[in-house]
């Protein structure tokens, strides 16, 4: 069965209505066949019913009945299509509204980002807002849609100067693979099917991109990293004495008879077995959800983190973090927060903002450093106990953490370690 | 050696994650079953993720009493073979002691009535978190749904105030009363669950597959012929080889011409399907976003 060899790729798209964003997403699933009949009459009758003149794919997008009342997308909406090769899930995150806390949502989990430019315009504030935020919040890989092109003759050299531009701009950022595409969405130009009038393109299409982009090595396969999220004890007499330590795999590959180390006791043991219902794994390895036990017997608990002894964690409760803030209240300058990191909770307390960065420019602002909403800025905290940490640029799973308000119980934040 | 999963693996590797995080983070949270496809597939990998322990949460039966005869059967042989413990939310029972006011008419169902009941029964077990099999591709309200979906103390949802998720950390502190519904498979499609159980190999109830069934049709919909769905003088039933896509109650599923006896012919089925699996839902199509206003009163 061919579908037991395809893979999984997550991406986010950003962009306004005038970026052809839906029309894009609508594309790519009408030309792979997702969008269902049903789905169609549906859209075209609120279409006709709101008395425009073609059907609104955004329609298809736009869920809630306050979208479809103000034309506008409030939120991250999640889409899915598949090839033979790939399943995709887009996360549509909109363009203008909480653009930051939207886009770093989606982004948070991305393989790859597609940034839309419309070819008439050129590289815009919000191009490079988009290109910074895939950036901080290291998406492995980067696709520049250069939409539109059937609107400036599928002219290269058009073509040329948004490239150059753009790759101006990305030198100061941290980005490490990068790719251009000429498109036009509404006519299906390099979408799915290869253009006639770009002969001057040699690159993939979008499609056959993202069914090809090497994707296998995004996850650190390098650092192990097990953070126990669960203890497995079933008391029964078939397994008397069990103590399985159930986690997603983090980082690194993990096999049977690893020397092992378990943070914060610092005591070292061997993996005696990876243990799934359907029999051991002679290794493991992320994204994986799996269930070790040791030789020993040591306590292990939630919060925890197994990894080699030869290869730690950083173990810290200073911490330099970039932050990137969600909620109507801003950040409290020595205010206190409960932090969630992997599978560990602690408290904080900021310490200091070191600037506040102007996602439209780079520019480090040290004057004016609240961080609002929507705001990204550097931070220094202290945490009520040692956090096992790498740096978010080493590993997204153990250098990311999300800020919790100790009254509203609400998610104020997102942090990645430097 | 590749270290690569299939995307199968990976979702079922999400899930899993979500499934044993609810584990840690809630003190007693319960797995809604409707008998469906999605919710045998929470169970399935519920399975996995405390294997060799047994699934550390009972699991809840929202009845509305017009179910299909297959869905109670099987109901009933897996909660025996879990050794897992049963809770019925019963709509009749609602309707009895006159909570609720039933519909009435031609097209009268008793779907809009369970969320009193799911209610009712999440207040009585003092439930602090309710896992359901509810996916994303499903329905456009559902799109926008987290996995961890927070609740206020009369079980409203909030589309506009979510807590935004990011990576693999799940917020789900809450305050005294509140509670939160769980969405463990959010990121399958209907093909992805198929594709799962085929691979899995995992029993499922006979409706899913084409059989010989007395229907009608009504507004461009099959329906089974039941004692519970009163028929209008025109309607006539006549016998064809259906299987259902979706189940849910009797009176609101609607039936697909079909000759996919097997999951593998049920996966090409799919494949290339021009309709999606909920437009034979008739509580779907009450008005355009009939979902979301049913969700924001605490339904599934």
């Amino acid at each position: 069965m061919d579908y037991q060899s395809s893979e999984l790729l997550r991406f986010t798209t950003a962009g306004s209505v005038d970026d052809g964003k839906s029309t894009l997403i609508g594309r790519m699933l009408y030309d792979s066949k997702s969008i269902f009949q049903d789905q169609m009459e549906a859209i075209e009758a609120s279409s006709l019913r709101r008395g425009e003149s073609e059907v609104n794919l955004a329609l298809l997008t736009d869920g809630l009945k306050s979208e479809r009342e103000q034309g506008i997308t409030i939120d991250v909406a999640y889409r899915y299509f598949s090839t033979p090769k790939r399943k995709f899930i887009i996360a549509d995150t909109p363009g203008h509204i909480q653009y930051t806390r939207n886009m770093v949502t989606g982004a948070s989990t991305a393989n790859v980002a597609l940034v839309l430019v419309d070819a008439r315009n050129g590289v815009v504030e919000q191009t490079r807002r988009h290109a910074i935020i895939a950036s901080l919040l290291q998406i492995p890989h980067l696709v520049v849609c250069i939409n539109k092109m059937d609107l400036v003759d599928y002219n290269e050299a058009a073509y040329e100067t948004i490239k150059e531009d753009f790759e101006q701009f990305a030198a100061k950022l941290d980005v490490k693979d990068v790719s251009f595409i000429p498109i036009s969405a509404l006519k299906g130009d390099n979408v799915v099917h290869r253009s006639e009038h770009t002969s001057w393109y040699e690159g993939p299409t979008l499609m056959y991109y993202l069914e090809n982009v090497h994707i296998a090595s995004d996850h650190n396969f390098i650092d192990t990293r097990l953070p126990v999220q669960y203890v497995i004890r079933p008391n029964t007499d078939e397994f008397h004495d069990y103590r399985g330590y159930a986690g997603r795999i983090a980082g690194g590959v993990m096999k049977k008879g690893d020397k092992v180390m378990v943070l914060p006791s610092g005591f070292t043991s061997t993996i005696k077995k990876i243990d799934t219902i359907d029999g051991e794994l002679e290794e493991a390895f992320p994204p994986q959800s799996v269930t070790v036990l040791l030789e020993d017997d040591i306590d292990v608990s939630r919060g925890d983190m197994i990894v080699r002894e030869n290869n730690q964690p950083e173990v810290e409760q200073d911490l330099e973090v970039m932050v990137c803030w969600f909620n109507e209240k801003p950040l409290q300058p020595r205010g206190k927060y409960t932090i969630m990191h992997t599978t560990q909770e602690a408290r904080c307390i900021v310490k200091e903002v070191r600037y506040r960065l102007d996602i439209n420019s780079l520019h480090r602002d040290l004057e004016n450093t609240q961080i609002k909403m929507n705001d990204i800025g550097r931070i220094v905290l202290r945490t009520t106990k040692p956090l096992f940490f790498d740096a978010y640029r080493k590993n997204r799973i153990t250098g990311s953490l999300i800020f919790v308000d100790e009254g509203t119980n609400e998610t104020v934040g997102a942090g990645m370690i430097i | 050696m590749n270290y690569q999963l299939n995307h199968l693996r990976e979702l079922e590797s999400e899930s899993i994650f979500i499934l044993r995080e609810v584990a840690a983070q809630f003190e007693n949270p319960v797995l809604m079953f409707s008998g469906g496809k999605d919710s045998i597939l929470m169970v399935h990998l519920a399975q996995k993720a405390f294997y060799p322990g047994r699934i550390p949460f009972p699991l809840l039966h929202v009845d509305t009493g017009h179910n299909f005869a297959e869905t109670i059967a099987y109901r009933d042989a897996l909660v025996e073979r879990l050794g897992a413990r049963l809770i019925v939310g019963s709509v009749q029972e609602a309707i009895d002691k006159g909570m609720v006011t039933e519909e009435k008419g031609y097209n009268a169902s008793r779907n809009g009535l369970q969320t009193v009941a799911l209610l009712e029964a999440l207040e009585q077990g003092k439930y602090d978190a309710a896992l359901g099999g509810a996916r994303r591709d499903e329905e456009k309200a559902r799109a926008k749904e987290r996995f961890f979906s927070h609740r206020d103390e009369f079980g409203q949802w909030d589309p506009k105030n979510q807590r935004p998720e990011l990576w693999n950390l799940f917020n789900g502190k809450k305050q005294f009363g509140e509670h939160f519904r769980v969405f463990p498979i959010s990121n399958w499609t209907e093909l992805d669950v198929w594709q799962y159980l085929a691979m899995e190999k995992v029993e499922l109830p006979s409706l899913y597959f084409a059989h010989k069934r007395k229907v009608f049709e009504r507004d461009g919909t099959l329906l089974a012929d039941s004692e519970y769905i009163p028929k209008k003088p025109n309607e006539e039933v006549k016998e064809m080889m259906v299987r259902c896509r979706t189940i849910g109650d009797i009176t609101c599923t609607g039936v697909w011409p079909s000759q996919a006896t097997t999951l593998e012919a049920i996966i090409e089925e799919i494949a290339t399907t021009r309709m999606t699996e909920r437009g034979g839902r008739t509580d779907d199509k009450r008005s355009e976003t009939s979902m979301e206003d049913r969700k924001k009163t605490g339904y599934f």
